[in-house]
C-alpha cells in the first residue's frame, strides 16, 4: 500500500519543521543559550514523521522518544511548546521542571517521557487499557518510539509482552540507528534483525529502510492500520544511522567512516524531497517555499521563548503533591 | 462475629469497585483465583471487567497504572509481596512520583504492598519498603495498623489524587481482629494514641503498634506508663502529634520492622531533635530490624526484627537516663 499524496506532503512538511527547528537547537546550543542537554533526531525524521502523521491527536495517544521532533510536530505539537522546554520558559508545558525533549501535554494524549528508556511503553498500554474500560477504545491507536537500545530494557520486553497479552491497539517503532550513545549493535543484541522479536511477544512485526521515506510511510501507515482494526501490537523496526552525537555535547566521532558513507548514512530528508518531486507530489518550487515558511515559524517560536520570562525559584510552589495535606508533607 | 485485617482490605476494595466505576484492580493470581492472600476473593465474580490478572511484570503493571491514571482510571495494584516491587522501582519513584511536579497532572494510582515479615517467609517474601518510598517526594507512603484503618485508609488512598504505597502488613492479615470493620475514622496524614502514657513515647507503625503496645503493658508492672504513637501514614508523618507526645513524656524511642540505616525511624528521631530538642530529658533511640537480610527460620526471624523483650529493652535503657 502506497502513502497517498496528502500524507506524505503533511509529513515532509513535518520533517522539515524538525530539522529546521533541531539546526536553531543546535546553534542556540553552541551559543550557549540552552542549559542542559540538546538532542537531534537528525536522519530519523523520515520514521518518526510518518508514525506521528498516522496518529490522530484528540484520539490516539503517543509517547515520543528523543528523537521525534518529527513526529511530535506532526502529531501536532506546536513549535512554541519545543522552543519553550528548551529554553526554560516558566510559560512552557513543563514549566521549567523539566527540559529539552522531556515534555508533553498528557491531557491531550502525549504523556510526557521519562529517561529510563522503554518505560513509556507499558504506560502507553495503559492508556489503551482504560480507553477499554471506558468504552473509548474503538478505532483508537496509541503509539510509542524507542531505540535499539531500549529495546535492551526490562521494562520493553514487559510492556510488549503485556499489550500482547491484553491485545491492544499498540504501535511500537524501534528506529535502529546503530549506536545506543556510543554502543554499537553488535554490543547490543545478538539477533539479525530486531523485528525477529515481534514473533516472541505474537505481534505483528515490520521491517522498513527509515531512510527511504516512502517505504517509512507505508509500512507506518499499514502497521497503524492493522492496529487500529484490532490486529493486536505492531512493532516497526527502522533501520537507519543516527546523523550525530548522541547530544550536541557529543560528536559522534565513534561511528565509523563505512557506517556514515554507507547506505544508511544518507540524510532521509534529501530523499523525502527526491521522492516527492519525481513521484509529482510536490514541486521543488513549493518545498523551497515550505522551508522559507518553516524557518519563519522557527525563528518566531525562538524569539517569543526568548523574550518570557524564567521560573522564579521564590515564587515556585515547591510541592510534589497534588494534594494538600492539614499537616507538614516533608 | 469478628473481622480481620485482610477481610478490611477486601471489603474496601469491594466498597471502591461498587461506588466508582474507575476503579480497576490489576495484579497477578487476584482474578478468580482471589489474590496469593485472599484480599481480593469473590471481586472478579462480583465485578466482571472489573479485575484483572496481569503476566509477572510488575514494571509495566505500574507503566499500565499510570497511563491508565492520565486516561481517568484509579487503579489498585497489587504487588503480590512488596519485595517485589523492586521490579517496579523505576515506575513508582521516576514515572509516577515526577508526574505531577513535572507536568501538573497528579497520578491517582494506589499501590497494594504485602509488607513485613512473617515466620518462614526469608529474605524475599519479608521486606518493609516504606521508608524507601517515602525518601522520594511526590509519593504518599501509608501504614495501617488496625483494621479500621485497613478499611478506611485504603478508601482514603483510592480517592487521593496522588500516588499511594499501601503498606499493608502480612503478619496482621489473619492475625488481628476486631468487631467491625469500619471503626473509628482520622484522616490520612494524622496520627494516633495507641495508648496513652507518661513516662516514655514509643513512636511507631504498621505491625509494631502491636509489639510496642504489648512492651508498654509489660513495663507497667514496673510502674512506667509508655505512650505508643501509631502515625498510621509514615508520609506525610504527623510531626504534630509525636511532639506533642515528647511534650509530655520527654523521650522517645522510634521503633520500626525495617532495616536500621535511615529510613522512618530515623526520620522521626532527625526531626524530633530539629524541632522539638528542648523537650527531650534523654537521648532518643532507634529500634529497627538488625542489619541483615530478613532470615527464614523462625528462631532466627523473631530475633531478626523488635520484639516486646527487645522493645522493653530499649525502654529501659530510654528510662533509666
Amino acid at each position: 500500500m502506497t502513502a497517498d499524496g496528502e500524507f506524505l506532503r503533511s509529513a515532509f512538511q513535518a520533517m522539515l519543521k524538525a530539522r529546521i527547528l533541531e539546526n536553531k537547537l543546535s546553534s542556540l546550543y553552541k551559543a550557549g543559550k540552552i542549559v542542559g542537554g540538546v538532542y537531534l533526531g537528525r536522519g530519523q525524521e523520515a520514521i518518526s514523521a510518518s508514525l506521528g502523521t498516522s496518529l490522530i491527536q484528540g484520539k490516539d495517544c503517543f509517547a515520543p522518544l528523543i528523537r521525534d521532533q518529527a513526529g511530535r510536530t506532526a502529531f501536532g505539537e506546536p513549535l512554541i511548546d519545543c522552543t519553550r522546554t528548551y529554553l526554560g520558559s516558566v510559560e512552557g508545558p513543563m514549566k521549567g521542571r523539566d527540559g529539552n525533549i522531556h515534555r508533553g501535554r498528557p491531557e491531550m494524549g502525549m504523556p510526557a517521557m521519562i529517561s529510563h528508556l522503554g518505560a513509556q511503553v507499558p504506560l502507553i498500554a495503559g492508556m489503551l487499557f482504560a480507553k477499554r474500560l471506558k468504552g473509548t477504545l474503538a478505532g483508537c491507536v496509541g503509539a510509542t518510539s524507542v531505540g535499539d537500545g531500549a529495546t535492551s530494557t526490562g521494562a520493553f520486553h514487559e510492556g510488549l509482552n503485556l499489550a500482547a497479552v491484553e491485545k491492544l491497539p499498540m504501535v511500537v517503532v524501534v528506529a535502529n540507528n546503530q549506536f545506543a550513545y556510543s554502543t554499537p549493535n553488535s554490543r547490543q543484541f545478538a539477533c539479525a534483525d530486531l523485528v525477529e522479536r515481534a514473533k516472541g511477544y505474537g505481534i505483528g512485526g515490520f521491517s522498513v529502510d527509515g531512510t527511504d521515506f516512502m517505504a517509512c510511510a507505508s509500512v507506518v501507515g499499514e502497521a497503524v492500520r492493522l492496529a487500529r482494526e484490532g490486529g493486536g501490537p505492531q512493532m516497526i523496526v527502522a533501520h537507519l544511522l543516527r546523523l550525530g552525537g548522541h547530544g550536541e555535547h557529543d560528536d559522534g566521532s565513534y561511528v565509523p567512516e563505512a557506517a556514515r558513507s554507507g547506505h544508511y548514512g544518507r540524510d532521509c530528508i534529501e530523499v523525502a524531497m527526491r521522492q516527492l518531486v519525481e513521484n509529482g507530489f510536490a514541486t521543488a518550487d513549493e518545498i523551497l517555499a515550505w522551508q522559507d515558511e518553516t524557518a519563519e515559524d522557527v525563528q518566531k517560536a525562538v524569539a517569543q521563548a526568548q523574550q518570557e520570562p524564567s521560573p522564579d525559584p521564590y515564587r515556585e510552589n515547591w510541592t510534589a503533591l497534588s494534594t494538600e495535606f492539614p499537616i507538614s508533607t516533608t | 462475629m469478628s473481622v480481620t485485617y485482610i477481610d478490611a482490605i477486601r471489603e474496601a476494595q469491594e466498597t471502591l469497585l461498587r461506588e466508582d466505576e474507575r476503579v480497576f484492580l490489576y495484579g497477578q493470581d487476584i482474578s478468580s483465583f482471589g489474590g496469593a492472600f485472599k484480599a481480593t476473593k469473590g471481586l472478579a465474580e462480583a465485578f466482571p471487567n472489573r479485575v484483572f490478572d496481569c503476566p509477572i511484570s510488575e514494571d509495566a503493571m505500574i507503566g499500565l497504572a499510570v497511563g491508565s491514571a492520565i486516561e481517568g482510571m484509579r487503579p489498585i495494584i497489587e504487588m503480590q509481596f512488596a519485595d517485589f516491587s523492586s521490579i517496579a522501582f523505576n515506575q513508582i519513584v521516576n514515572q509516577a512520583a515526577t508526574h505531577f511536579y513535572r507536568t501538573g497532572m497528579p497520578i491517582p494510582i494506589t499501590v497494594r504492598l504485602p509488607s513485613g515479615g512473617t515466620p518462614g517467609s526469608g529474605p524475599f517474601h519479608s521486606q518493609s519498603m516504606e521508608g524507601i518510598y517515602a525518601q522520594y517526594p511526590g509519593l504518599v507512603v501509608v501504614t495501617p495498623a488496625t483494621v479500621s484503618d485497613a478499611y478506611h485508609m485504603l478508601i482514603d488512598s483510592v480517592k487521593l489524587d496522588d500516588p499511594v504505597l499501601y503498606c499493608e502488613h502480612k503478619f496482621l492479615y489473619r492475625w488481628l481482629k476486631s468487631k467491625k470493620i469500619n471503626g473509628d475514622y482520622l484522616p490520612i496524614g494524622q496520627a494516633r494514641i495507641a495508648r496513652p502514657g507518661k513516662h516514655a513515647t514509643v513512636v511507631t507503625y504498621s505491625a509494631m503498634v502491636h509489639e510496642a503496645v504489648r512492651a508498654a503493658d509489660r513495663l507497667q508492672a514496673d510502674g512506667y506508663e509508655i505512650e505508643v504513637v501509631d502515625l498510621r501514614s509514615v508520609k506525610p508523618l504527623d510531626l504534630d502529634t509525636v511532639l506533642a507526645s515528647v511534650a509530655r513524656t520527654g523521650r522517645l524511642l522510634a521503633l520500626g520492622e525495617a532495616f536500621p540505616w535511615g529510613g522512618v525511624t530515623a526520620e522521626v528521631v532527625a526531626k524530633v531533635t530539629e524541632e522539638g530538642f528542648h523537650l527531650l530529658d534523654a537521648p532518643p533511640q532507634r529500634l529497627n530490624a538488625r542489619d541483615t537480610p530478613v532470615p527464614y527460620h523462625p528462631k532466627l526471624w523473631a530475633a531478626h526484627r523488635p520484639t516486646p523483650e527487645s522493645i522493653c529493652e530499649a525502654l529501659r535503657k530510654l528510662l533509666s537516663f
